[in-house]
């Protein structure tokens, strides 16, 4: 079930274990391995409506194992483009595949600027003493 | 016992499907015995003890005088004048200091006996299989306790569980618990923790004490009235005697998504009802469930409720008990 440990280039990285890949004004967020890893099996994904505001260190989702429930922060402000449906169904995928079926939402953001303040794949290794 | 070791789902479905086993060594145990035994633990536990047949076992609460619930727990005879209660680990200390506390007029030993045993739960389809490659002897039937050998160690096998599959509870001396493990484990009982544990039993709704019962909580309210033998005259029986309990225990299955959680309020026709003492995802049910008080005029099977999840109102139902029943 479980997936190697990575951290791929390219994308930003926010301290409470989310990930950012910009693609000029939009971007895509989800959770890292770190943050899988440490929620065990996830059984339910509660993702936020298309048109919520996000902000940069807040919460917008929530994720849940049968244990318990975890809150998804956002690495960078915006609007909310398009949820990643599949999730309803296939939660699991952020467990087997965090940076890619994982993926939680779309974002067009208000602050791109905000990209600055993430930490690249070798700080965040870093912060994780990897 | 860690929460899990492969995953929560994965050690429920074993249990339901082939069998797991868990360490509870944590769980307590009081010894009583005495020509005074029986009379005694008849004044403090619900049930009615002389009906324990001689190696049988018995559920029953441990109430206050105004019927509070101190622990819920099982006793079983290991003699005419001895027998084995087992309490819940947060509350042991609690009552053995109860149980010593009323000891004055009886003839009888109490004797804290948690010291003495390591425990492990085998439970599941494939528990009893599993068991007789390595116990000398008959296993106990349900409800009932026998002293064997298992992977050589002297042990008390009883035939009881948490989980609502078939199986045994093994007490074993704390220096013998790492064979009985390696033997059943070494045979294809998939280690199961706390985590499992919780969705087992709620799935068949027995009670978690400190989520589904407390001091606060009377067991006629919690549904545990049929282990309440009034005419036993235990301690809180004056007090439930007549008692018109306005809340009940209810078991609950969401109609669509969403986990409840401990805590979260349950809300009748849109006003707040009650609230849920305990809540998890049925991992064989695939749906949010859970118990919790609600009123009783609201505590019928059938009835629609809400629950509030942080903030997301999700439709849900009361059902009967057990949420989960095994295919036959």
């Amino acid at each position: 079930m479980s997936v190697a440990e990575s951290y791929p280039d390219g994308l930003l990285y926010h301290p409470e274990h989310d990930w950012a890949k910009v693609d000029g004004d939009t971007a895509t967020f989800g959770i890292t391995w770190y943050a899988q890893d440490q929620l065990g099996e996830v059984v339910f994904f509660d993702p936020p409506e298309v048109g919520a505001q996000v902000s940069a260190g807040s919460a917008y989702a929530e994720v849940e194992s049968v244990k318990a429930v975890s809150d998804v922060f956002a690495p960078m402000s915006g609007e909310v483009l398009e949820v990643n449906e599949a999730l309803k169904e296939t939660p699991e995928n952020i467990n087997e595949d965090p940076y890619g079926g994982g993926w939680m939402v779309r974002v067009r953001l208000s602050e791109p600027s905000e990209a600055d303040s993430l930490m690249d794949v070798n700080a965040y290794k870093q912060s994780l003493g990897r | 016992m860690p929460v899990q070791y492969q995953g929560i789902r994965q050690e429920h479905v074993a249990v339901r499907t082939h069998a797991g086993v868990f360490d509870v060594s944590h769980m307590g145990e009081i010894e009583t015995s005495g020509p005074g035994a029986e009379r005694y633990l008849q004044r403090l536990v619900s049930n009615d003890v002389t009906k324990i047949a001689p190696d049988g076992a018995q559920y029953s609460v441990l109430c206050r005088e105004d019927g509070g619930v101190l622990d819920d727990l099982f006793t079983y005879r290991l003699g005419p004048d001895r027998f084995l209660t087992v309490t819940n680990a947060s509350n042991h200390e609690r009552d053995h200091d109860w149980f010593a506390r009323h000891a004055d007029g009886f003839d009888v030993e109490v004797r804290d006996a948690a010291a003495d045993y390591a425990m492990l739960a085998l439970q599941g389809p494939q528990a009893r299989a599993i068991l007789a490659r390595h116990i000398e002897g008959e296993a106990p039937a349900r409800m009932r306790v026998t002293r064997a050998r298992v992977a050589d160690v002297d042990c008390l096998v009883c035939g009881t569980g948490y989980t609502g599959e078939d199986g045994v509870e093994i007490l074993i001396p704390p220096e013998g618990a790492v064979e009985v493990w390696d033997a059943l484990t070494g045979d294809g009982a998939t280690p199961a923790g706390l985590g499992a544990r919780d969705t087992l039993r709620l799935e068949v709704c027995f009670h978690l004490y400190g989520n589904d019962l407390s001091e606060d909580r009377n067991p006629i309210e919690a549904g545990l009235g049929w282990v309440c033998k009034l005419d036993t005259d235990f301690i809180g029986a004056d007090a439930l005697r007549g008692l018109e309990p306005t809340e009940a225990l209810v078991p609950f299955a969401f109609t669509g998504e969403g986990i409840p959680r401990q805590g979260n309020p349950i809300l009748v026709e849109g006003s707040r009802a009650g609230m849920v003492t305990s809540g998890t995802l049925s991992p064989c049910l695939e749906i949010g469930i859970g118990m919790g008080y609600v009123p009783v005029v609201s505590s019928s099977p059938g009835t629609k409720i809400e629950v509030d999840v942080r903030g997301k109102l999700r439709p849900a139902e009361v059902r009967e008990r057990p949420l989960y029943r095994k295919e036959r």
